[in-house]
Formats: C-alpha cells, sequence, structure tokens
C-alpha cells in the first residue's frame, strides 16, 4: 500500500476558510461566562440594616469597635497628610474611604494568621496593635520597613505590585507542611491584580489547595488607571477560573465584610482551598501625597462614593441602634490623643546610620560589607573631626 | 575516602545530603519530582524524601522564587531549580527586588534562606535560551551570593554550603560538565566563597569559574609544552569574590587572563580586571585580559563553538599577554 501525503495545496485559503453554519451554532450556543453577583451587604449606604442584615443579624459591640478602629486609621490618614505637607513625612499613601474593607477583614482572621500586605493597609497594621511610629517609619524615609514581623504577624509592605501574594502562597505551603491550622492573608488591588505574579499566585494555591484568602480592595483606581480598563473580568468571577473560590462584598460595609471574611477564613482554615474577596470601595484620596486625582477623575464620581463613606454609614446605624452621644463624645477625645501621639512619635523618629546596612545586608560575614563599612566609617570619622 | 561522581550525580548526592541532615530543606521547581530534573539532579530524591519535601511547581519561574520566599519566611530552607539559564528571567524581579533585598529591607530582621540552582552555559548544541551565562546579573546585586561549581567534589560540597548559608545563594551549575566524572572526598577541604588554585604558574595565571575551569586547565596544558608556566585559579565564587587569592597569585605570576562564558562587557572578568589592576597595578607585567564570548546574543547550536571561548582563544590572550 502506498500512503499519499498530501502537503498544503498552493491555492489553500489565505483567509484560513469560513467557518461553517453547523460549526457556529455548536460554539455559538455554549454557556456565557458566569455573570458577577452583587456585593455582599449588611448595612446600607444610610446605615440601615439591609434584609439580609436583619436576618443575619449585626453584632453591635463589634460595630463599636470596628467603628473606633475606623475613625483611628482616618486620623492617621489626616495627622501623615498634614505632616507630609509639613515635610515631616516624604511621602504618605492615604487608606481614606477604604477603613471598612481593612478593618473588617483583619479583625475576622485569628492574630496568629499571618497577613501580607501591600503599602495601604495602614488600618490592619494598627488592628494588629503596631506603632504609628512603626507605620510612619517608612514614609519618613528613615528604613524601608517598620514593624517587627514575628511580633504582629504582619509580613512588612511590598512596593513592587503583587509580588507579596507570592510569599502569602509559599508560605501557605509552609503553614500545611506544618500540619497547622493557619490562615494567610494577603491584600492586593485592582491595579495588582493584573500583575503576573497575582495570576500565579492564584493558580499555585489552587493547584496547591493551599490555606491562602487574597483579599481584594477594589478602590476603583490605580493611580490614574480606572478598573474597566485594567480588566474585562470582575476579580470575583475570574477567581472561579484559577479554582479559587470567589466573593464579592460591599467594602465600605465593615459589618459585610468581616462576615464574608470571617466566613471565608473559616473555609480556608478548614482545608477547603484558596478564597479570594474582592471588596468595592474607593480610594477617596489620591493614589498618594504625590497625586492630583482632579486630573483624572470627576468630582460627580467622588461625590457619588462621598455618600457611601464607610465610617459616616457606620455611625448612623450606630446611632440608629441606640448607642449614645456619650460614646462619640468618648471616641473623640481618644481620636485627639492618638493624633498627638502620631505627631509626636513622627516628629521623634531619626534615620538609622547608613553603618547598620553593612550589617543588614547579609545574614553572614561578606568580606565587601566589611570593607565598605571601614571606608564609611573612616570617612565619616575624617568628615566629624 | 572518596567516591567516583559525575557532577551532575555529585549535586544529587549533596542534595541529598542536605535534606537528610536537616527537614526543613525543600527541593522545588518544574519536574524536579517523578522525573528527577530534565538533566536528572534530583533523581530520586521524591521517592527518598516524599512529594512535600521534592515539589513539582508549576511552571511559573517567578512563582518558584516568589513561593520559597515565603516558605524561607516560614521557616523552611528552599532549593529552588530553575530548568534553563534562560528561564530565569520571568523571575527576575524576586531574585533581585526581592530575595536579595529582603534582609536590608527588614533592617536585618529577616534572612532568606533559599538557594537557586541554576544549570548554566553552552555547549550542548541546545536551542536559544538554553545556554545563557548570566551570572553578572546577580553578581551585580547586593544581598546575593554567587557561586559556580566546575567539578564533582565542588558541586557536592558546594550545593551543601549554599544550602547552610543563612544568605541566598545563587548556585551556577555548569550543564557541559554535568557527565564529567570525578573523586568526591567526603569532608570539603575549602568554605563556599574561597578560590581554588589548581595550578600554581609563574608565567601567567588563568581565572576561571565553572565550565571555563576546564578549558582553562587545557590551554595550560598546552603552553607548558611550549615551556611556559601557567596558573590556573578556579573562582568557585563569583559574590563575594576572593580578593587575596587574586591578589596573591597575581602578585606572583605578574600577568592574568580571565576567562569565562559570559559575554566579555561589564562581565565579571571587568570586576576582576579592575579589582587586581587597583590593588596590585606595580606587580603586573600587562593589563589583566579577558577572554569571554563575544558580545552577541547566544546564537544558534550550529555557530556556537565560534561563539564560545576555547583554548586557541585563551593562548592567544596569554601570548598577547606574555609579548606585552
Amino acid at each position: 500500500m502506498t500512503l499519499t501525503v498530501s502537503l498544503p495545496a498552493a491555492d489553500r485559503d489565505p483567509e484560513g476558510g469560513a467557518v461553517s453554519t453547523a460549526l457556529a451554532t455548536v460554539l455559538g450556543a455554549r454557556q456565557d461566562d458566569p455573570r458577577s453577583v452583587p456585593p455582599f451587604q449588611l448595612i446600607d449606604e444610610d446605615g440601615e440594616p439591609t434584609a439580609l442584615g436583619v436576618s443575619i443579624g449585626i453584632d453591635l459591640n463589634l460595630a463599636q469597635e470596628m467603628h473606633a478602629d475606623m475613625v483611628l486609621a482616618r486620623r492617621l490618614d489626616s495627622e501623615a497628610l498634614a505632616l507630609q505637607r509639613q515635610g515631616e513625612l516624604h511621602l504618605w499613601l492615604m487608606s481614606w474611604g477604604q477603613e471598612a474593607a481593612q478593618v473588617g477583614s483583619v479583625r475576622a482572621v485569628r492574630d496568629s494568621d499571618m497577613i501580607f500586605p501591600s503599602y495601604r493597609e495602614h488600618a490592619v497594621a494598627l488592628c494588629r496593635r503596631i506603632a504609628p511610629a512603626d507605620i510612619m517609619r517608612q514614609w519618613r524615609g528613615v528604613s524601608h520597613s517598620g514593624w517587627d514581623p514575628a511580633e504582629s504577624k504582619v509580613h512588612i509592605n511590598s512596593l513592587v505590585l503583587g509580588t507579596q501574594t507570592l510569599h502569602a502562597t509559599g508560605y501557605a505551603a509552609g503553614v500545611r507542611m506544618d500540619r497547622s491550622d493557619d490562615v494567610v492573608l494577603t491584600y492586593f488591588g485592582d491595579g495588582s491584580a493584573s500583575q503576573g505574579d497575582v495570576n500565579e499566585a492564584l493558580n499555585w494555591a489552587a493547584a496547591g489547595s493551599l490555606p491562602v484568602l487574597f483579599f481584594c480592595q477594589n478602590n476603583q483606581w490605580a493611580i490614574s488607571t480606572p478598573t474597566h480598563t485594567q480588566m474585562r473580568t470582575p476579580l470575583h468571577v475570574r477567581a472561579a477560573g484559577f479554582g479559587v473560590t470567589g466573593y464579592h462584598v460591599d467594602g465600605n460595609d465593615a459589618m459585610a465584610v468581616h462576615a464574608v471574611t470571617q466566613y471565608a477564613a473559616e473555609q480556608v482554615r478548614g482545608g477547603a482551598g484558596p478564597a479570594l474577596i474582592e471588596a468595592q470601595t474607593y480610594r477617596l484620596a489620591g493614589h498618594s501625597s504625590s497625586d492630583d486625582p482632579k486630573r483624572y477623575r470627576t468630582e460627580d464620581d467622588l461625590a457619588a462614593w462621598l455618600k457611601k463613606d464607610p465610617i459616616v454609614r457606620l455611625e448612623r446605624f450606630l446611632r440608629r441602634a441606640g448607642v449614645e452621644d456619650a460614646h462619640f463624645e468618648d471616641l473623640a477625645a481618644r481620636e485627639e490623643a492618638f493624633a498627638a501621639t502620631v505627631r509626636e512619635q513622627c516628629k521623634a523618629l531619626r534615620g538609622d546610620d547608613l553603618a547598620a546596612v553593612f550589617d543588614q545586608t547579609y545574614a553572614e560575614a561578606h568580606p565587601v560589607m566589611d570593607r565598605e563599612k571601614a571606608e564609611f566609617l573612616g570617612r565619616r570619622d575624617r568628615t566629624v573631626a | 575516602m572518596t567516591t567516583t561522581y559525575s557532577l551532575g550525580a555529585a549535586i544529587n548526592a549533596g542534595l541529598r545530603a542536605a535534606m537528610a541532615g536537616d527537614d526543613k530543606v525543600v527541593v522545588m521547581g518544574e519536574d524536579v519530582g517523578t522525573l528527577g530534573g530534565v538533566f536528572r539532579v534530583t533523581d530520586g530524591l521524591v521517592g527518598e524524601f516524599g512529594a512535600d519535601r521534592v515539589v513539582d511547581t508549576p511552571l511559573a519561574e517567578s512563582g518558584i522564587v516568589g513561593t520559597a520566599i515565603g516558605l524561607a519566611l516560614r521557616g523552611y530552607r528552599p532549593v529552588c531549580e530553575i530548568q534553563f539559564d534562560g528561564f530565569v528571567y520571568p523571575a527576575f524581579d524576586q531574585i533581585v527586588s526581592q530575595l536579595a533585598k529582603m534582609r536590608a529591607r527588614s533592617r536585618g530582621r529577616l534572612s532568606l534562606p533559599v538557594v537557586i540552582r541554576i544549570p548554566v552555559g553552552g555547549g550542548i548544541g541546545a536551542v536559544e535560551h538554553h545556554s545563557e551565562s548570566n551570572e553578572a546579573y546577580f553578581a551585580h546585586t547586593a544581598g546575593l551570593r554567587v557561586v559556580s561549581c566546575s567539578n564533582p567534589d565542588d558541586a557536592f560540597h558546594m550545593i551543601q554550603q549554599a544550602i547552610a548559608s543563612d544568605d541566598p545563594v545563587i548556585f551556577y551549575e555548569p550543564k557541559r560538565r554535568y557527565w564529567d566524572k570525578g573523586e568526591v572526598s567526603t569532608e570539603p577541604t575549602r568554605s563556599l566563597h574561597e578560590a581554588a588554585v589548581l595550578r600554581e604558574g609563574s608565567d601567567c595565571t588563568l581565572v576561571a569559574h565553572g565550565p571555563t575551569v576546564a578549558t582553562a586547565l587545557a590551554a595550560a596544558d598546552a603552553a607548558r609544552e611550549d615551556g611556559f608556566s601557567i596558573g590556573v585559579v578556579d573562582l568557585r565564587s563569583l559574590s563575594p569574590l576572593d580578593v587575596p587569592t587574586l591578589r596573591k597569585v597575581a602578585a606572583e605570576s605578574h600577568r592574568m587572563v580571565v576567562v569565562h562564558e559570559a559575554s566579555t562587557f561589564l562581565g565579571i572578568g571587568a570586576e576582576i580586571a579592575a579589582t587586581v589592576t587597583e590593588s596590585c597595578f606595580y606587580d603586573l607585567e600587562a593589563p589583566v585580559l579577558r577572554v569571554g564570548a563575544y558580545n552577541l546574543p547566544y546564537p544558534p547550536a550550529h555557530m556556537e563553538n565560534d561563539f564560545l571561548p576555547d583554548i586557541d582563544r585563551v593562548l592567544e590572550a596569554v601570548e598577547t599577554s606574555l609579548n606585552f
């Protein structure tokens, strides 16, 4: 028998051929991707419990505590911004508007659960009892990081976007090898969701069924780039494509964020594999103290989100629930004292000595460090003399 | 007591010893488990230590290094395999901005004992992106240590020393020497960052690392037949460099030629030439010369013999130095 080998005909259709009607009928009838679900909400923008809020119930004590955390976090922001304007800080990145997303989530995991933040999670840091001085240290330019991660169980900030999600995933692999029931919580933003590292982390955590809780604060803006330019598929929908359970929550509703995070964290802790929470929130300030958001977003956009302010909403809820004026007066006094502490701690922060960096770069002896440190110290001593 | 191993098998034995000695040592990378790695360097480890400690990872280099950082933060000592030299670039940020800088960024609080093994260099007729010599990128970065083994004995001991180091180490393995056999001793003779003077010479010293050490030794043999005494130094460590040893041999032989597979421009040879010239200018009879690959993208396999430095190019540089 002779086989005839047919080479591509010289006169084949350069357009690739026409799609047959039969093929179009079959493939065109495929199911659409699952669509976005509305964000989970327990308290509406006016401070009224939603039907869900009524049926699930809202813990008034927790609401009061979280409200206080959010008020203090916002005060840290306004004080730090003022300190930046006075030249006391080099840069400040405000979490203004994102307090509910941060406080609601961090308070829903155990203190022993490791957190890998991005760089805007000041409210998370405060809830983990990190001193304002240690939060501001990096932005005053005295060191690249502030707190001790072993103490707070909050890793140092990551400024190269999304890199921390892989660190969280590797840490979670270690958690599993240790047969621990820790959950690893990592924060990132809508902009970072475009980074390869975030997508590698989601896939990796899913493939290994690792205990990672991915928390996206979708604050609608990556500096000047809006979310719709960043992605076509909403992140909580995208999660399913990785094999990660996706949740969608109103990120300006602290109680809803807390409830969703608590549930998701317990699922992850129980061995269900990783989960992702997309919290819809808004960066009310610019990207940083150097940014001018008026160049890229409208007053209307900002006004619409100011109406959804997470602190105003929770305060309305608390007042409606019967929390008295005295409570808010006490909180205001606490806030003033806290503000004074922030200012004082900031101004007292002094720079690390460059000589220390020669000791901090390597764990073990290194001849270049030794030589250059001696060179630096000699030069400094001569200058001082 | 010694045993004979190929260089690849010696690394395998070193990994096995490190894993047996410390249950925090984890091997991870693409195809390192069941397959034993594309060069079989991790052969048999998964059977011995289980899939928790010999991890077949998703195909994502940034993920390999990024998750290794997380594992190290949790107290593990990951040994990552990057399958080929040209595949390390997707992990560049995780290596250069995260792994290297974590200790300084954390003010000395967080150490990352991570080893990144990279089969390096050409000479095996591979397709593009499989034959690169990219050590200068990493040696340029503060916070990393970079080492390069050239023979089975070093391979066996250096991999264990790298794993024992509390700093991140980039560990280069000369892929065209994986099958070269040699004796492996039970105890290491040198620390990780010491250079080895393989041959003393009074006329000129060749300084090489990894795959070009054998080239340098062959060139020195050829020169001896012509009556020249040529020394050979195996750098072993590229960062930090063993400057005292380089200074000593330069002062003794008065001439030095650095041989590496990487392109010469801003390569390790340039650093050695500058360092040696700065520290023993008056001992030198000629400028320190460099022999490396041409400053081109790595060419197709058919052209690689013309591209890579060979014995003739080394001898040509020695002659230039002697006639200077």
